[in-house]
């Protein structure tokens, strides 16, 4: 077992864990936040993606004890977050969702990109998601929608970061 | 699935770490960013008995630019370089094979080191350092070495790494004002492993021209005809092709299928155009 130290979504959390747990069980099974889906559990489809220390990461292929003094993010965390306001609004209004298992980390990448400013054409934002597998949509009405939201947000900030 | 069970341990330096790694025996594996290794272990393909976790160490995140070259510690990862968040001598190459490696939230943890290390065939780095004419600095117990990149890499997940060798960084060369580079990457979804990888390399000014395919069923292939061909500045597209055609078939051990050599051929053929003035 390995002590860590650990803030999520804000609150200091401790914890002595098995190396082997991942980031994403650690998240779902002790911690309760079932936000943070699991599908490949090898860093294949994206739907663990969440935030170490502000950078997107899979959630899967990253050590719960390997986030020792990190902060780590997930889809619960961003209830004051302007930009996954902007997302959950054009996801709703333009059917980018069906059965959900994608979402939590489809916001998250969404917001990542409009963050990096790599969300400005059809193009740029279907490379974006390339890592983030859904098998509903087809993906045209994600695009739409985050496309939406980036000049949402846009308009808003126009320097945003 | 979830890994096996593993012990782990975060030491304060390099000299721990490879003290642990030698105490270890063949138990012990290094860990950097894990995007690899930790998609090994959940797939139960890799099951170490002792994680050593070197990616917070400082002397491998350490960048220094120096009047001829830039030496990335192995911990940087492929964002910091997409980023441009450290020096880079390579007049944008290296950041924009960055940006076409895996997804963006395997490149915030995943490292140039780690790359190297594993040196998939697939991968780019092996590849684009070799092409750059980087060496690899390697750490053990008799010190440091260093190695050029094009010879590291020796097969399919082989390198010249030893047990208790650590690698400490990479030392790639600056290129001239009027350097110029290709990049090819052929894969059917972005961030997909390449099907084929071509990079060119061409600094007059140093004399210095190199084209080398990856994913090209062992280490790196430094095409070594073409290379001379792109020096002389090639005018004649049927030619290119000819050429690089004929140094894919002088690799005999590489066993291209006439599909695979049709696509090493296109990658390497578009590359090279990406350099022609």
């Amino acid at each position: 077992m390995t002590a860590i130290r650990v803030r999520i979504n804000g609150s200091e959390v401790a914890d002595d864990l098995p190396p082997r747990l991942s980031l994403a069980d650690f998240l779902r099974e002790r911690r309760n936040l079932t936000g943070t889906h699991l599908g490949c559990e090898h860093g294949v489809c994206g739907a663990c993606t969440v935030l170490v220390d502000g950078e997107p990461a899979r959630s899967c292929l990253t050590l719960a004890v390997a986030c020792d003094e990190r902060a780590v993010e997930t889809i619960e965390g961003f209830g004051g977050d302007p930009i996954i306001a902007a997302l959950r609004q054009t996801f709703h209004q333009n059917h980018a969702l069906q059965c959900g298992f994608c979402t939590p980390a489809m916001l998250i990448t969404a917001r990542d990109l409009i963050l990096r400013q790599r969300a400005g054409s059809e193009r740029e934002i279907r490379d974006g998601l390339a890592g983030n597998i859904c098998r509903c949509t087809g993906y045209t009405n994600i695009v739409i929608a985050i496309a939406e939201a980036a000049k949402e947000i846009g308009k808003e900030a126009p320097n945003a970061q | 699935m979830k890994a096996p069970p593993v012990d782990y341990i975060r030491p304060r330096s390099l000299t721990e770490a490879l003290d642990l790694l030698a105490n270890a025996g063949a138990e012990g594996r290094v860990i950097a960013g894990g995007q690899s290794l930790v998609a090994m272990m959940n797939l139960r393909l890799a099951s170490p008995g002792l994680l050593i976790d070197i990616a917070r160490l400082p002397e491998l995140l350490t960048v220094v630019d120096h009047a001829d070259a830039v030496t990335l510690g192995a911990c940087v990862t492929h964002a910091a370089i997409e980023d441009g968040r450290v020096a880079d001598p390579s007049h944008g190459l290296m950041p924009r094979v960055a940006a076409t490696l895996a997804y963006r939230a395997i490149r915030t943890r995943g490292t140039i080191g780690g790359s190297l290390a594993l040196s998939d065939p697939a991968a780019e780095w092996p590849v684009v350092l070799a092409a750059l004419d980087a060496e690899v600095i390697l750490y053990g117990s008799s010190g440091w070495r260093s190695l050029k990149c094009s010879e590291f890499t020796t097969g399919i997940f082989q390198t010249k790494l030893a047990e208790n060798e650590i690698i400490e960084s990479a030392r790639i060369p600056k290129l001239s004002a009027d350097a110029r580079c290709g990049y090819v990457k052929l894969c059917r979804k972005s961030g997909e492993f390449a099907n084929a990888l071509a990079v060119v390399v061409t600094d007059p000014r140093r004399g210095y021209s190199r084209v080398v395919s990856g994913a090209a069923n062992g280490a790196p292939l430094v095409l070594a005809d073409t290379s001379r061909l792109v020096a002389a500045g090639p005018r004649d597209p049927d030619a290119l092709r000819g050429t690089i055609g004929s140094d894919l078939d002088h690799a005999s051990d590489r066993h291209f299928d006439e599909f695979e050599r049709n696509l090493h051929t296109v990658a390497a053929t578009r590359a090279v155009q990406q350099v022609l003035v």
